[in-house]
């Protein structure tokens, strides 16, 4: 039994993790979180808000179990993914297929060409180039992010809830990467925004974060419906999901890059929607930033490093689709391009910590799109691989400041913690520096690969080369802005906040220094070409993917010849940008720092613009939840009630009232007749009854009057 | 012994039914307990049927032939295909978990409310098995009476409104079906020269166009009531809300059931020129497609948990009649599918809303809040029931929808596109609703003390949380049961559909193809 053959045992690992936590987790962890979520006024005050030292941690022996447990089975998901990786290595043919079963075995139906394929998908696993790349990401990152947590959620109820989610949550982001068609990816893509779900509204006795849950679900539910329509258009075009049978009817002679807006630019753009909600482009970014409601270590993890890449990864994996969609790529590098902009504006100006970091990572997703629209997918996903380092580093170091400060997030009421966090500080320098774009670090390397296939590709632009520029230096800006505003300058925390600050103990502090070499190194496997002095080992990353991006590469290889020096002005440039940033943050927010405040007053259209997100929110609530949906449904449930309703009841209502007219009728009309006829004999009769007296002598008297008469009338003929 | 298996399966709720008669009022534990004894056994004889199902035989099994009214040509004429063997297994393992949920919730009456129960399990399981259209008329009507009552006799404050609404809406209903059966009946003695109400004798009718389109309006009235499609659903939210709990737990997961069964049973291989006649279907994908958008927007703004799990019902069966006609093997298996899933799921939703009731006495979603905190076991089946019914996948409702999306975009692509809205929709009410009851701290005191789930209320949830899991992940036994009786059905309606790729295209196709798959 070798690795390759044991990965569809990768996933299961913490998928047992999740499942002993939901069936046994109460019972190693007893302490309720239900005890003390209480309505003010309704019973015992609330006491489980934010992340108070409610008593240093009392942990029981269960409490010891799921510590042990739930990272354990992260861990042995990332040894066995090393295991397989590094035999994927050795196959010449670099991919290995494992389809376990038929899960989706339906029935026969008529494809796009008039043949019968089957309505299928395997329960398969995939492990090529760009899921070993997935995989060591998820589990590396993963794992350290799980450890982080024994420290940060220690003092937390729901201790065995949140391992459990978590667990869960790397079980479904391992399908996702590992599976081998697009409905099991599905079921990973689904299921991460469950666990998403899960995790935002963890502290769900706070209304906040019940309403930012069900905004991450519902906004990824629309994105899933596009992905859901692009599956389906995939099946009726080519008859299966299946990656390999997909890419390989792809590189059939029918095939040619789009002219205009055909099946497959279509399709393409299909599940670039759905890719627009788990990676958060505009315009389904919106439940991102309110995503924050979560734990700062599923910020990290899911909202930073691994979930909202899934996107982007769909994209990367289906290279061949969209390099074929020429008319859709160029949308993806727009949107991309707009994303990453519009979220770098927000991020200037927010005073939450996490906020910045979650915009970022929203304009950084935006990078990793630009890179996919422009046909660079593997530097997409090289972006995506140093992103995960530098992002969950500085998440899980935000969460290390706010855990010092007892929840504190604003940064307006942080400031000189650099001595008093120093190893939060020096890890979380290393990262701003990394995400800045400093030459050396991680975020360098693949930042300014972006930019350069940006602007060199056949498909990129100056413009929009322009547009990445302006969103680097941005960076560099409110990143450094937030590292001065919380670590440098005067403490702005009251005094007894300030005189309990500490450094985190070395659960905590330990993924930090890991993340932060990370940072710093990670990037030295993708080298620019433009550095000769390095050997090719330097850029093995491009290598490495090449199995997976062969169409594209083929494209990308026509790319425009440009001269060794516009490469290095243009390196020159992006590096410039990023110092710039850098010196005006150290200006506004160290030298001198009234300046903001001035700037913001004499632009304050400006300024409450961007504090306000561009009022995006503002807009999507008129227009789609109050006016689309609950509008809507109240329209329709009053036309319910009224119309279809009132069209049975009125029903009823004219039965009623045609038999109160039937008894009317036949009361008067009908039985009136008959009544009439025996009013009329009655009336007829009545002289007669006259003569009926019943006297005999009057009887006697009227016969000898008659026979009188009678005979009268005979003589007198 | 096993050459009756059917009829057993059938008779057992009555034969049960026949002994509560003579058990004493007064003992209503005794009641209860033999009630939910004859339902178990109603459960446990029908799974041989499972177990002894041919997939691969096409056609009718386990079938039972014997003339009844040899005057009118009336015979007892059972057998099953994989459409009603699922249906029935809904049926039996439902119907005994709507009667063991009441074991609390019920205490007037106590006997006559088990009789009326036992009763509708022999109607349903009837509908399901008959072959002989006047024997499923029978049945049809025969399960009306029980329902009736158990609204209007155990029902709740507008009992007797809504008991009356649905009994004649569905009368009514189930007339213009019987003139529709009349018609094909004497059309058959005219051609043939004698009476038959056997379906397989029908079918080989030939009708005109004009007057299949007729006899098809004549039964979509039937059938459509009961479905409920749009707009003849209002009777649903009235029964549902003033019903018992297992009451609306059988109305949903069964009885919806008999019309779109009636769909598939009865209109399609009957009237095979009308059911691809371009008008009906149109018209009846058009309902199908507002029923799923219009049933989940009303969903939304429901104030009474209850009436939205009702409304939900409206958007999910409109998934399942624009599956049959989308008139491919996909949409008619996912359809069929979806029938189960929305048995489990909604079943599950009303079994929740039940228990919650019985501990409050309201169904004001306002009433509530923050019950996670109090019923952590409650909020967890609930989070499970609802994503069940969202079509999360690896539960249920995700194979059933995905398979009648293939099948409708296979038809006509814009179908699709505007019933995949219901999917975003389905999950907007549902999390809403979990939110506002779940979610956010105790707000009301009298939802303090509320108790857990209890042990025997957790038993009824577990069959059906386990049966979820299992089509999610392993559907395939399903979509192979279903295999044969759809190809029939579409070899009917649609003939060669299935032998096309022998004509067509000779290029090797990508796909894991099945050439000339019956």
């Amino acid at each position: 039994m070798t690795f390759l053959d044991l990965i569809w045992l990768i996933p299961l690992f913490p998928l047992a993790g999740a499942a002993i936590m939901l069936f046994l987790g109460r019972k190693l962890d007893p302490q309720q979180p239900s005890a003390v979520a209480l309505a003010p006024g309704v019973g015992p005050a609330p006491g489980m808000h934010g992340l108070g030292h409610a008593g240093h941690s009392h942990a029981g022996p269960g409490k010891k179990l799921i510590s042990l447990l739930c990272p354990g089975t992260v861990l042995l998901s990332l040894i066995f993914s090393i295991g397989a990786v590094a035999e994927l290595a050795r196959l010449p043919e670099k991919t290995h297929q494992l389809i376990l079963y038929t899960w989706i075995a339906g029935l026969p139906f008529q494809t796009a060409t008039g043949s019968l394929a089957r309505f299928s998908a395997d329960w398969g696993f995939l492990l090529d180039p760009l899921s070993a790349v997935m995989i060591l990401v998820v589990t590396g990152v993963g794992f350290l992010i799980h450890v982080y947590s024994i420290g940060y959620m220690g003092h937390e109820g729901g201790y065995y809830r949140f391992f459990g989610y978590m667990n869960l949550f790397v079980f479904f982001m391992l399908m996702l990467v590992l599976a081998n068609n697009y409905a099991l990816l599905f079921v990973g893509w689904e299921g991460v925004g469950l666990c998403s779900y899960l995790l935002i509204g963890f502290y769900f006795h706070k209304k906040s974060a019940s309403d930012a849950a069900n905004k991450a679900f519902i906004v990824n539910r629309i994105g899933d419906a596009g992905f859901i329509l692009g599956m389906l258009m995939m099946f009726h075009v080519f008859g299966t999901v299946r990656f390999a049978d997909v890419n390989r009817a792809l590189a059939g002679p029918g095939y040619a890059p789009e002219a205009s807006w055909g099946v497959l630019s279509v399709m393409a753009l299909l599940l670039f929607v759905g890719a627009t909600g788990k990676s958060a482009q505009f315009p389904l970014y919106v439940w991102l930033p309110d995503a924050m409601e979560g734990p700062t270590p599923v910020s990290a993890l899911i909202h930073a490093a691994t979930m909202v890449t899934a996107g982007v990864y769909m994209v990367a994996r289906s290279n061949a689709l969209f390099s074929l969609a020429p008319a859709t790529s160029d949308i993806v590098a727009v949107i991309g391009a707009f994303t990453a902009i519009l979220a770098a504006s927000i991020a200037l100006v927010q005073n939450d910590i996490k906020r910045v970091l979650a915009y970022s990572t929203v304009s950084q997703l935006g990078y990793m799109f630009l890179a996919c629209g422009v046909g660079a997918y593997w530097v997409a996903i090289f972006h995506l691989y140093t992103h995960a380092f530098f992002k969950a580093l500085l998440f899980l170091g935000a969460g290390s400041v706010i855990h010092a400060l007892g929840g504190e997030q604003d940064m307006r009421r942080m400031g000189g913690l650099k001595e008093k966090l120093p190893t939060t500080y020096w890890t979380m320098l290393a990262g701003s520096l990394a995400i800045a774009g400093i030459p050396g670090l991680a975020g360098f390397f693949s930042k300014d690969e972006i930019l350069w296939q940006v602007y060199s590709s056949p498909q990129g632009s100056t413009a929009l080369f322009v547009v990445g520029l302006i969103t680097a230096g941005m960076t560099a800006f409110y990143m450094f802005r937030l590292m001065f505003l919380t670590f440098h300058g005067k403490p702005r925390m009251d005094a007894h906040t300030l005189a309990h600050a500490h450094e985190s103990p070395p659960v905590m502090t330990v993924p930090l220094a890991v993340l932060a070499a990370g940072s710093v190194l990670a990037g030295w496997i993708g080298v620019p070409k433009l550095w000769t002095a390095f050997p090719d080992a330097f850029r093995s990353f491009e290598h490495w993917l090449e199995p997976v991006m062969l169409r594209a590469a083929a494209h990308g290889a026509d790319a425009g010849h440009h001269d060794a020096a516009t490469e290095w002005l243009l390196m020159g440039l992006s590096v410039a940008v990023a110092l710039g940033g850098i010196w005006v943050a150290r200006v506004f927010y160290l030298r001198r720092p009234e300046l903001p405040e001035r700037l913001a007053q004499s632009a304050p259209g400006l300024y409450n613009t961007l504090l306000n997100k561009w009022y995006v929110d503002e807009v999507y609530g008129a227009v789609f939840v109050d006016g689309l949906a609950k509008g809507g449904g109240t329209a329709l449930s009053e036309f319910d009630a009224r119309v279809v309703d009132g069209g049975v009841n009125g029903t009823g209502w004219l039965a009623r009232f045609t038999s109160q007219l039937s008894i009317w009728w036949d009361t008067w009309i009908v039985d009136g007749a008959v009544r009439l006829v025996s009013f009329a004999v009655k009336v007829v009769s009545y002289p007669v009854r006259l003569l009926q007296t019943g006297y005999v002598q009057a009887y006697a008297l009227i016969f000898v009057l008659g026979v009188l008469v009678i005979f009268g009338y005979y003589w007198m003929r | 012994m096993s050459e009756h298996l059917l009829s057993i399966v059938l008779f057992t709720p009555l034969a049960g039914l026949i002994v509560l008669l003579f058990l004493p009022s007064e003992n209503k534990n005794l009641i209860r307990a033999w009630a939910n004894l004859t339902a178990l056994a109603g459960f446990l004889v029908s799974i041989p049927l499972a177990t002894r199902f041919d997939k691969n035989q096409p056609g009718f099994q386990f079938v039972e032939k014997a003339d009844w009214i040899p005057s009118l040509g009336v015979k007892y004429y059972i057998g099953i295909d994989g459409i009603s063997l699922l249906l029935v297994l809904l049926t039996t393992l439902v119907g005994f978990l709507a009667i063991l949920s009441s074991w609390s919730a019920i205490t007037e009456h106590v006997k006559a409310y088990y009789a009326m129960f036992l009763l509708q399990q022999t109607g349903m399981i009837g509908v399901f098995v008959a072959l002989d259209f006047f024997l499923f008329y029978v049945f049809w009507e025969v399960v009306l009476v029980p329902m009736y009552f158990i609204i209007g006799v155990w029902g709740g404050p507008r009992k007797l409104y809504a008991a009356v609404k649905f009994f004649l809406y569905t009368l009514a209903g189930s007339v213009l079906m019987l003139l529709g059966i009349l018609t094909l009946y004497f059309q058959h003695h005219r051609q043939f020269g004698y009476y038959t109400f056997e379906i397989s004798e029908l079918m080989k009718l030939d009708l005109p166009l004009g007057l299949q389109q007729w006899v098809f309006w004549a039964f979509f009235i039937g059938f459509a009531i009961k479905v409920p499609m749009f707009p003849f659903h209002t009777w649903l939210p009235d029964a549902h809300t003033e019903a018992p709990t297992a009451g609306s737990v059988v109305l949903a997961s069964i009885l919806l059931k008999m019309g779109t069964y009636g769909f598939l049973r009865f209109s399609l291989p009957l009237l095979p020129k009308a059911s691809i006649d371009p008008l009906i279907v149109q018209a009846l994908v058009g309902l199908s497609i507002v029923a799923i958008i219009y049933g989940a927007l009303v969903c939304l703004m429901q104030q009474d948990w209850k009436k939205l799990v009702a409304y939900s019902s409206v958007s999910h069966l409109g998934f399942c009649t624009l599956g049959i006609f989308a008139l491919n093997p996909n949409g008619i298996a996912g359809s069929v599918i979806q029938q189960i899933n929305h048995g489990i799921s909604t079943g599950m939703l009303f079994l929740l809303v039940g228990a919650i009731y019985e501990r409050r006495h309201t169904r004001e979603i306002g009433e509530y809040g923050g019950l996670a905190h109090v019923m952590p076991v409650f909020a967890t089946v609930f989070a499970f029931a609802m994503l069940s019914s969202a079509g999360l996948p690896l539960l249920n409702g995700f194979v059933g929808e995905f398979t009648i999306l293939q099948g409708a975009f296979e038809a006509n692509r814009w179908w699709a596109a505007l019933a995949v809205t219901g999917v975003v929709l389905g999950a907007a009410y549902l999390l809403w609703l979990y939110q506002r009851t779940m979610l956010g701290q105790v707000t009301n005191p009298k939802n303090l003390g509320l108790p857990d789930l209890n042990l025997r209320e957790l038993a009824v949830f577990a069959p059906l949380i386990a049966w979820a899991v299992w089509i999610g992940v392993y559907p395939k036994p399903y979509f192979e049961v279903l295999e044969k009786p759809v190809a029939q059905l579409v070899e009917r309606v649609r003939p060669g559909y299935l032998q096309q790729a022998v004509t067509a295209h000779a290029e090797a196709p990508v796909a894991p193809a099945v050439r000339g798959a019956r």
